[in-house]
């Protein structure tokens, strides 16, 4: 089985390209699941279902959303590898530009939108820079002048990527995009494997419950702003 | 010359590629201070603190060879400004229910070619076809020939080598930026030296298209509809890489369409316009019929056509006449 991890932040347009490909991948007699890593709520269930698609949902709660991603892969895994499938995907949003998702050898995917800014692409950590697909939705809402400069800041900040514009309503570069997930590394399991780039570190006391302000209550893994006037 | 890389001083880096600041800027790494420059490229990645890259989301070790091939495609980059696109030739594949659409159309720099059909009928798809360079490999099975042969496939990732621009009737400027930043920021991207004088003249165009004048200091959202899709148009005309446009739908209001093609005729652009105006259609010299997902025919405009395109356009102009004489007060 293929599996094919999908990061981006929220709202850049995930569910719709991989909705999209999906499309495509089925037309090639592919079969494909689904997992959504979601934090409160997800209502996408609903939109894959609808498309015939398997759906498994993880929500990560009060847990960090990568953190929760990695614990759960080989469970996720071996879910696909029941389904029988020829394709899993995984979305999970990058809720905090340091998130790194990507595990070496499985093909990974972050998709941002034209909208984001062009200093956008600098400020998202390893789950841009060292992703190996980088797609770039709402192309049709912004000048060509913006969508070519925004490309050309992908490419800067990521110099080994393949980079494709992709519309997520219409599904223009989906099918083109299909045609490079058949290039994907298989895997039996995922036990055993190795994240890209460490996973953002947070272990202090607010990560246990801690709600009071101050330093007695700081414990664990916490850094200082510096003021340097 | 590349490979050499990891072992060059510093400062002879900076001197043969002055565009690595934008490496140090994208990664968010110090750029070398002075003191630094005699130290080779892999000696000073080396002597930056690794638990303060490990903080941004960089391994250290890396850093030598994203440099290098961030040098790598900078250099492809400025290589690609010259790139000469002779012919384009679709060859017809087949329609969503498998039947054959049995044309070819070549088109070269400065044809105009309109494309017809309902919503929905494939218009993106074949656009689709052309930016992916399609060798029967998409579910139209049609193939892209550039001059004449196969293009290399790795053209279809190459943001260097994005064949079709596209202007739409639903694009909006989102930058922060002036005009004249956000020509600059362009020119600076496409790696081309004389950017003064290319915002001279795309202003200077765009002012020919618009109704209202555009100045350099104007903040890009600021623009109305009709300036933004002038300088839209201008900024594809000198600035945009790609050898193919493609207009969807330009409204016929606040700018002159017919300027608005020539200008893009005259920089040698194959220009595609999806449209439902007939004025529009019938201007190119030829359009594509588009049908249940294929090219059902190409017609050449007829001489018939030509002087109901008169008639039309006298019709046109009659309608704009009114339109500017309600939009400034006047009445009839």
């Amino acid at each position: 089985m293929r599996l094919i991890t999908f990061s981006g932040p929220p709202s850049s347009g995930k569910t719709a390209v991989i909705i999209n490909t999906i499309r495509a991948l089925k037309n090639n007699g592919a079969d494909v699941a689904v997992v959504k890593m979601d934090c409160l709520t997800s209502d996408d269930k609903e939109l894959y279902q609808k498309e015939n698609i398997p759906v498994g949902v993880g929500l990560s709660g009060n847990l960090c959303p990568d953190h929760f991603f990695i614990t759960n892969i080989e469970q996720c895994f071996e879910w696909g590898m029941k389904k029988g499938v020829d394709y899993l995907i995984t979305e999970s949003a990058g809720l905090c530009n340091r998130c790194s998702p990507h595990i070496s050898g499985v093909m990974a995917v972050c998709v941002i939108d034209n909208l984001m800014g062009i200093n956008t692409p600098k400020k998202i950590g390893p789950m841009l820079k060292m992703a190996d697909i980088v797609i770039i939705t709402k192309g049709d809402i912004v000048s060509q002048a913006e969508r070519e400069v925004f490309a050309f800041k992908v490419r800067q900040a990521n110099s080994k990527c393949l980079i494709l514009n992709v519309n997520g309503i219409t599904g223009q570069g989906c099918t083109e995009f299909a045609t490079i997930l058949s290039e994907a590394q298989e895997h039996d399991a995922m036990t055993g494997e190795k994240l890209r780039f460490a996973m953002p570190a947070a272990v202090c006391s607010y990560c246990l419950g801690e709600k009071k302000i101050g330093e007695e209550y700081q414990l664990g893994n916490t850094r200082k702003v510096e003021f340097h006037d | 010359m590349i490979n050499a890389i990891p072992n060059e001083k510093i400062d002879k880096i900076i001197k043969s590629y002055p565009y690595c600041r934008d490496f140090f800027e994208a990664m968010v790494v110090d750029y070398p201070p002075k003191n630094k420059y005699q130290l080779t490229v892999k000696e000073y990645f080396d002597s930056l603190d690794s638990y303060e890259l490990k903080l941004k989301g960089i391994e250290q070790e890396n850093l030598v060879s994203l440099f290098v091939s961030f040098l790598e495609n900078m250099e492809e980059r400025q290589k690609s400004v010259q790139w000469n696109i002779e012919s384009l030739t679709i060859i017809g594949g087949q329609n969503k229910y498998g039947e054959r659409e049995n044309v070819s159309i070549c088109l070269k720099p400065g044809d105009v070619v309109s494309i017809v059909g309902p919503t929905g009928s494939g218009k993106s798809r074949l656009l689709g076809d052309i930016e992916w360079l399609a060798q029967g490999d998409t579910p139209t099975k049609r193939k892209i020939l550039i001059n004449g042969t196969i293009p290399p496939q790795s053209w279809r990732f190459s943001i260097e080598h994005k064949l079709v621009a596209q202007l739409s009737q639903n694009m909006n400027f989102v930058m922060d930026l002036s005009v004249e930043e956000f020509i600059k920021m362009h020119g600076e991207s496409r790696m081309i030296s004389d950017i003064e004088e290319k915002t001279r003249l795309i202003l200077e165009k765009a002012n020919e298209l618009a109704g209202e004048e555009i100045s350099l200091d104007t903040p890009v959202t600021a623009l109305s509809g009709g300036q933004s899709r002038a300088l839209m148009i201008a900024d594809t005309a000198f600035l945009s890489s790609s050898p193919i446009v493609l207009i969807d739908e330009i409204e016929n209001a606040g700018i002159d369409r017919k300027i608005a093609i020539s200008l893009l005729v005259t920089n040698e652009k194959i220009v595609l316009i999806a449209t439902h105006d007939p004025v529009l259609a019938l201007s190119a010299e030829r359009r594509m019929v588009i049908k249940n997902g294929g090219i059902e025919k190409i017609i050449e405009t007829s001489r018939n056509e030509k002087e109901h395109l008169h008639e039309l356009e006298a019709l046109n102009q009659k309608l704009m006449n009114y339109r500017e004489i309600l939009r400034t007060g006047g009445s009839f």
